[in-house]
């Protein structure tokens, strides 16, 4: 893969500090303002996670799919979603992607083609393939995205789906955010090898392993999965090595160990693409300040529309239900 | 076309011609599931259809329910009205988080963002000896879940209406058939009928009880309602045709001519779609009511193998007369 032009570096950078930027927002308001009946929840912050959403997803057209987890606010932005409905959605308020029907794992823009987060691990997998079946038979050429981590490889979803997709080439991508933590469960200690890429070759299939942390390395694998799916050659399993950075969620503490956790800090994505961008990329200390003060306003500005948004009309809970 | 022509059709035909009309007439309406294919599905019901909409429509997949239903409700996010059989409806098991905690939630947790216009048909109930995995009557599941529509067709007239008219539905539907009423006959109009979601049908008037009964069960107590009536009672018996929505405002029509409510049904009693309907008509129409309604159902066990007891446990013809005779003694 040629390397990147300036612009897109920028916007990667962008894309990566605006996920970092939101979970940082959503998380000291989660402190403050649970308690007071917004930011409810358990809220699952994707920091540490940036160059794999950003990485896919700025690869991807507006109408291609994307299928989320519970984990899910990064794979929104970086398919183009608004800071500030999506924090609006947290918050509850009318204003949300979701009307405040949904929450942090139920992000919604059937127009950026984002069909949902799913607060069912594995859950996502079979809709995808169904996304991808859709895809083929209007003879289309837009690809479905499914993200899960390694907890969801775990779920049958993901061999009946695999294998499904695999069976009639539709285009898809796996993309497995493995961060190597099921909720608090090692992943040693669910998985019996050690590249679940690797479960991508008994259906006949590429599964490729790349460094999760490294935006370029994940953009390039994700390219040619994605021309792959584009021609009708069928699915890729991108098993995308990570690591989350916080606890599961908020209402699960830390259990890792702090040696563990400074090992990974020193692989932070945005630290490293930082470093890339400077060293390689052709860019200035200077700019790379700028485009994070750009984020801050754009996330404040992003709150405070949250803060001023209108609470749901509770005698509403019926409006949606039906089509 | 004749209009007002009648054709005799099996429930199997009827279901096969809904299918075959909406494909014809929506090239987004799709098939998939297991065995249904170049075999027809193991009740026949998607025979021919491979051949008129060749294998891309009308999709044979692996033995995974999971991914079934859940590709059924991804293909409806993406613009398609797929219809997904799952061979037996105690399958459903497998499939009922795509169907549950997805499809019945992905328009509201939406902010109603979206249509699903999904089918999941599957055939339920016992009577052949197929034992306890093959033979439940699971629908008081399905009914429990908001965003869910549950239909369950009787005759075949009904059968072909409303499976139209699921299909043409933009919510996810279950809709559970019968697998030992399939060969059941019954006079079906050759025109176009769609028949709406949540409109009850009196599928024959009386005056001394009103029955309300589904699927199988609905047939049997219209036999029933024969044999009664040359005893001089007078049965009037309401087919539901959709658990949810439920058309209550008829049941209770019945009931306030009747004075009399009794629900008959092949599911386990307990926790079974009897006591909903009971518990609305009671609330509803307590002034009509002469007596307390009665329940027919089988007993809490699961569904034996063996004839003499798996005839025990769900309600035949004879037992429905005895219980219903005895309830207006």
């Amino acid at each position: 893969m040629p390397n990147p032009r300036p612009d897109d570096l920028r916007h990667l950078y962008r894309l990566m500090v605006t996920i970092r930027r939101f979970e940082e927002v959503a998380t000291e308001r989660y402190l403050a303002a649970g308690r007071a009946g917004q930011f409810m929840g358990a809220l699952h912050t994707y920091v540490g996670e940036e160059a794999i959403a950003v990485g896919v997803c700025s690869l991807l057209r507006e109408d291609d799919f994307v299928i989320s987890t519970h984990r899910g606010h990064g794979h929104c932005l970086a398919k183009g979603a608004d800071p500030g409905p999506m924090l609006a959605e947290l918050a509850g308020r009318e204003t949300g992607y979701s009307r405040g029907y949904g929450g942090s794992m139920h992000i919604f823009a059937p127009e950026l083609g984002l069909l949902g987060g799913n607060g069912i691990v594995g859950g996502g997998m079979p809709l995808a393939a169904g996304a991808a079946f859709t895809a083929q038979y209007t003879g289309t050429d837009r690809v479905a995205v499914c993200f899960f981590g390694d907890g969801a490889s775990k779920q049958g979803t993901f061999h009946e789906s695999f294998n499904l997709c695999a069976l009639w080439d539709l285009p898809a991508l796996f993309v497995c955010e493995n961060n190597c933590y099921a909720a608090t469960t090692p992943v040693k200690d669910s998985c019996p090898i050690v590249d679940i890429a690797e479960m991508a070759h008994g259906y006949g299939c590429p599964g490729v392993v790349v460094d999760g942390n490294n935006v370029l390395a994940v953009r390039a694998v994700a390219e040619e999965a994605i021309a792959r799916a584009r021609a009708g050659r069928g699915p890729t399993l991108i098993e995308a090595k990570t690591y989350r950075m916080k606890p599961h969620c908020m209402v699960i503490r830390e259990t890792r160990d702090q040696c563990e956790l400074d090992e990974w800090a020193e692989k932070d994505p945005i630290q490293r693409f930082e470093a890339y961008l400077l060293e390689e990329g052709g860019l200035a200390a200077e700019e790379l300040r700028g485009i994070r003060d750009e984020v801050d306003t754009v996330l404040a500005a992003a709150a405070a529309f949250a803060d001023a948004s209108p609470w749901p009309d509770p005698a509403r809970v019926m409006e949606v239900l039906w089509a | 076309m004749e209009k007002g022509r009648m054709r005799n059709l099996t429930m199997t035909a009827a279901l096969n011609t809904a299918l075959r009309e909406e494909m014809r007439r929506d090239e987004t309406v799709i098939v998939m599931g297991e065995d249904i294919g170049v075999y027809g599905g193991v009740y026949g019901v998607t025979i021919g259809l491979q051949r008129e909409f060749g294998p891309d429509r009308v999709r044979d997949t692996p033995i995974s329910e999971m991914a079934i239903a859940g590709m059924a409700l991804g293909a409806a996010l993406g613009g398609l009205r797929p219809v997904a059989e799952i061979m037996y409806c105690d399958f459903l098991a497998h499939a009922a988080d795509a169907i549950v905690n997805n499809a019945a939630k992905w328009r509201y947790m939406s902010g109603g963002q979206y249509a699903l216009p999904l089918v999941v048909r599957s055939p339920a109930g016992g009577g052949g000896g197929t034992a306890a995995q093959h033979s439940q009557s699971l629908e008081a599941w399905f009914t429990h879940i908001p965003g869910l529509k549950v239909v369950m067709p009787s005759v075949p007239r009904d059968a072909r209406g409303l499976l139209k008219a699921a299909i043409r539905d933009d919510n996810p539907v279950v809709f559970i058939e019968h697998k030992h009423h399939y060969t059941y006959k019954g006079e079906v109009p050759a025109e176009e009928e769609i028949i709406p979601l949540g409109v009850a049908d009196v599928k024959r008037a009386g005056t001394d009880l009103t029955v309300v009964s589904w699927s199988r069960h609905l047939t049997l107590c219209l036999e029933a309602a024969e044999i009664l009536a040359a005893e001089g009672i007078s049965l009037e018996v309401v087919d539901p045709r959709t658990l949810q929505p439920l058309d209550l405002a008829t049941i209770c029509q019945s009931v306030a001519k009747t004075g009399r409510l009794a629900v008959v049904h092949e599911a386990v009693l307990f926790g079974g779609f009897g006591g909903e309907i009971v518990a609305q008509v009671v609330q509803e129409c307590w002034g009509d009511l002469k007596q307390p309604p009665l329940r027919i159902g089988a007993p809490f066990c699961p569904i034996p193998y063996s004839e003499p007891m798996e005839s025990f446990v769900i309600p035949q013809v004879t037992t429905i007369v005895d219980r219903l005779r005895a309830y207006l003694a």
